[in-house]
């Protein structure tokens, strides 16, 4: 395997790792409003995913940092080219950053119903985006012969971009919605379940679509089983959230999202931005990367950190095992 | 609209809003981890309540660095497609480093720390902040890394119609960087040692805080006795170096025209830069050879002359940068720099002499002197970057080149608009919020939680 295919698969697996940790913290986000009626329950709503989210967060500027490093040219048209959806979503995850450290640094009321609001549309516009830019990568967009984008914001909104960008949402929610039975007790858990099992079905048949629709627009089959290990998964997560089994129903869910981003990495491959107005002048992993000398030094740097991230990381969890209560907060 | 000048507008602006917050993050969480430290090892409750204290400010802060950065790494990619392109090769890898070195670890272990005051021993939960300093200040370093490559680049071939990178230890040991981070790093200490020695001000002439006011003061005086200096000098070590890479930085920096030997030190210019020339000069007469090569003699080229030369070596265009600018941003963050670094001189004389309570109006004095830091780090980066112009890396990249070809005006524009709707209301929120927390007693019980 050459460098520029190992770099392939490192920033797929930092946006696996984004989706899937920054996943349960996005659906926790959106939640709030529906599941936290008084200002307590939002608390331990929050301080479920309080140690956690910046944490989180970090794994999408490494894939962001990442795509620089290794394939300028995948970032420089992809991020020139998604122009006005990163203002979106920069704006989004601006006012959250900040919600999580100002929502309670005040008691008024309509001061937490404002921060409250922005941790919902910050959780929400990003997951959406990112779906539909996952989508739009697979789907194809119009990339001239110098690597240029030439569409608009609107040429990104398609049926099946948009179909793909909620199926992203609802399946965070879903991962969010079980991450906070994990996390929380008696009835905080029993409602969190209970919107686990009113959403399992919707993220099934929006599974189900995007799927099928991925095999008509996109070259999904190159995925091959891979997509179905995920359906299996997400089937089985709706099994477990039935018998309270949360742990269980959350490695589903969290399997689900790591096929679906694995599928995506495997349509693409060994492109990395499709180009319709013609196949040579997609952006591949050749076309689109650094040379040789710095995928060498990158690659030591992440071989050496990734590790210790991951294990740093997943102290933080160990660290905060415990669920969150009214009385322990 | 030209969507190059919109997205320069929109670069400094976000840049010059992030670098509000970024240096009192590195210094603070410095200073804040030392707190803890003695906390640690003396067992007092004091040192616990003074780092909590000053820990609920430095959060608010963090979170607004944090957030801002988002925006400094993804819009090279948006609105300088070119440049990106162009550098990735070299520029990108510390940037990623940046994020996998610094990010995860400052990231993480904040929140270890602020949700962990019960869950880990006290030592551990010590380290744990001195892990978020060191994750910042790497993070620090790597940016000025990348930023060294635009001001002088070094471990790279021009090959196959691209910047590629040939050395990558060359970029670490890059000696611009070398004269960069430590000026960056003690005016971040700077920052954060005025930020505790305001407040605690504020505290004393209130009589509130007692014993944790008055220790915070004092360690923020010695704080700031040792890095003002040294941050003035790490500025000027940086000045001189700057001379030998940059000549063309320095002249704009002195409104210096004309080539000069002895050179004169600008004490007020007022610059003509259409006609090249100053229509106020007051100088002092061979100062600049003083503080340039510490002695009477020695030349320092001028504007005109290091135009022609650029002409002779990179073809016909104006190399010069915007000089009234550049040149009021370095005297505002010299001018300044004295200024702290006097305060900091006076706050020890009237504390060895115990006549601080007596002096009562520099306490008053103090408070303001908060944001001075600020200013003077404002300056310092549009010296560096405005200075640069026209280049975005020096001698083979110019900014106009850089620019992302797919934009129209009116897209950055919208950007442009939201950007600064969004960073000035924060701005209110982020001052309501220091403030209010500034004030509020610093012996109360913080919590743990959301």
């Amino acid at each position: 395997m050459d460098l520029n295919t190992l770099w392939f698969i490192l920033i797929g697996m930092l946006f696996t790792g984004f989706f899937l940790l920054e996943g349960f913290d996005y659906g926790v986000g959106i939640l709030l409003p529906f599941l936290g009626k008084e200002d307590e329950d939002r608390r331990v709503i929050l301080n479920s995913i309080g140690p956690f989210w910046d944490g989180n967060e970090v794994w999408m500027i490494a894939a962001g940092g990442a795509m620089f490093a290794a394939f300028p040219h995948w970032y420089a048209t992809m991020f020139s080219g998604f122009y006005l959806a990163l203002v979106l979503m920069l704006l989004a995850l601006i006012l959250r950053g900040v919600a999580f450290e100002f929502r309670s640094k005040d008691q008024h009321p309509g001061w937490r119903n404002f921060w409250d609001a922005m941790i919902f549309f910050g959780s929400l516009v990003p997951a959406l985006l990112w779906g539909i830019a996952l989508a739009n990568l697979i789907q194809g967009v119009p990339i001239d012969a110098r690597k240029n984008f030439v569409g608009g914001f609107f040429t990104l909104l398609t049926p099946y971009t948009l179909l793909f960008g909620v199926y992203m949402l609802v399946l965070v929610m879903l991962h969010g919605a079980i991450f906070l039975c994990l996390k929380t007790e008696s009835t905080m858990a029993d409602q969190a379940r209970a919107a686990a099992r009113r959403l399992w079905l919707p993220a099934v048949a929006l599974l189900i679509a995007a799927l099928a629709a991925s095999y008509q627009v996109t070259d999904a089959y190159k995925a091959s089983i891979i997509p179905l290990i995920g359906s299996i998964a997400l089937l089985g997560s709706g099994w477990n959230i039935k018998d309270k089994r949360d742990g269980w129903a959350f490695c589903m869910t969290a399997i689900t999202i790591v096929t679906t981003v694995a599928t995506v990495f495997l349509a693409l491959f060994p492109r990395v931005m499709v180009s319709t107005l013609n196949p040579a002048w997609s952006l591949t992993i050749y076309n689109a990367s650094s040379t040789s000398y710095t995928l060498t030094i990158m690659t030591i740097v992440a071989l050496i950190f990734v590790p210790i991230i991951l294990l740093y990381q997943g102290w933080t969890y160990w660290v905060f095992r415990k669920r969150v209560t009214r009385q322990a907060m | 609209m030209d969507p190059l000048l919109l997205s320069r507008l929109q670069f400094a602006i976000t840049t010059v809003y992030h670098f509000f917050f970024v240096p009192l993050t590195l210094g603070l969480s410095i200073l804040v981890a030392v707190m803890e430290t003695l906390y640690v090892r003396s067992g007092n409750e004091d040192y616990k309540r003074m780092t909590q204290f000053w820990g609920k400010l430095f959060l608010i802060n963090f979170a607004m660095g944090v957030v801002t950065g988002i925006v400094q790494e993804f819009q090279f990619g948006m609105n300088w497609s070119e440049y990106s392109r162009f550098v990735g090769d070299v520029f990108g890898a510390p940037l990623a480093i940046e994020a996998l070195l610094a990010f995860f670890l400052e990231s993480t272990f904040l929140g270890v720390w602020f949700f962990g005051w019960d869950k880990l021993p006290k030592t551990l939960h010590a380290a744990t902040i001195w892990l978020v300093a060191i994750g910042s200040n790497l993070s620090a370093f790597f940016i000025l890394v990348a930023n060294s490559f635009m001001q002088q680049p070094v471990g790279y071939v021009l090959r196959n119609g691209r910047a590629e990178m040939a050395d990558f230890f060359a970029l670490l040991t890059n000696p611009h960087v070398w004269v960069q981070f430590p000026h960056v790093f003690f005016s971040g200490l700077t920052t954060a040692g005025f930020f505790v020695l305001g407040i605690s001000a504020y505290h004393l002439l209130k009589k509130t805080g007692g014993d944790l006011i008055r220790r915070s003061f004092l360690i923020a005086l010695i704080w700031v006795l040792i890095s003002s200096p040294l941050s003035g000098l790490t500025g000027h070590a940086q000045g001189v170096y700057k001379l030998q890479v940059q000549p063309m930085k320095m002249a704009a920096a002195e409104a210096l025209w004309e080539t000069e030997s002895p050179a004169s030190f600008s004490l007020l210019s007022i610059a003509d830069e259409n006609a090249q020339r100053n229509i106020v000069d007051i100088r002092l007469p061979g100062m600049l050879s003083w503080l340039y090569f510490f002695k009477a003699e020695g030349t320092v080229p001028g504007i005109k002359n290091l135009q022609a030369e650029c002409v002779k070596e990179y073809g016909p265009g104006s190399y010069v940068p915007a000089v009234t600018l550049t040149y009021w941003a370095f005297r505002l963050m010299a001018g300044i720099a004295f200024v702290m670094v006097g305060m900091a001189l006076f706050g020890l004389f009237l504390f060895v002499t115990k006549r601080l309570e007596r002096f009562r109006w520099f306490l008053y004095l103090l408070i303001p002197t908060i944001f001075l830091p600020h200013i003077t780090n404002s300056g310092g980066w549009l010296v560096t970057e405005l200075g640069r112009q026209p280049w975005i890396v020096y001698g083979f990249m110019k900014t106009e080149q850089g620019v992302s070809p797919t934009l129209t005006g009116s897209t950055v524009l919208i950007s442009l608009v939201l950007f600064t709707l969004v960073y000035g209301g924060l701005m209110l929120v982020d001052l309501y919020l220091l403030t209010k927390f500034a004030k509020s007693d610093p012996r109360a019980e913080a919590s743990a939680a959301y």
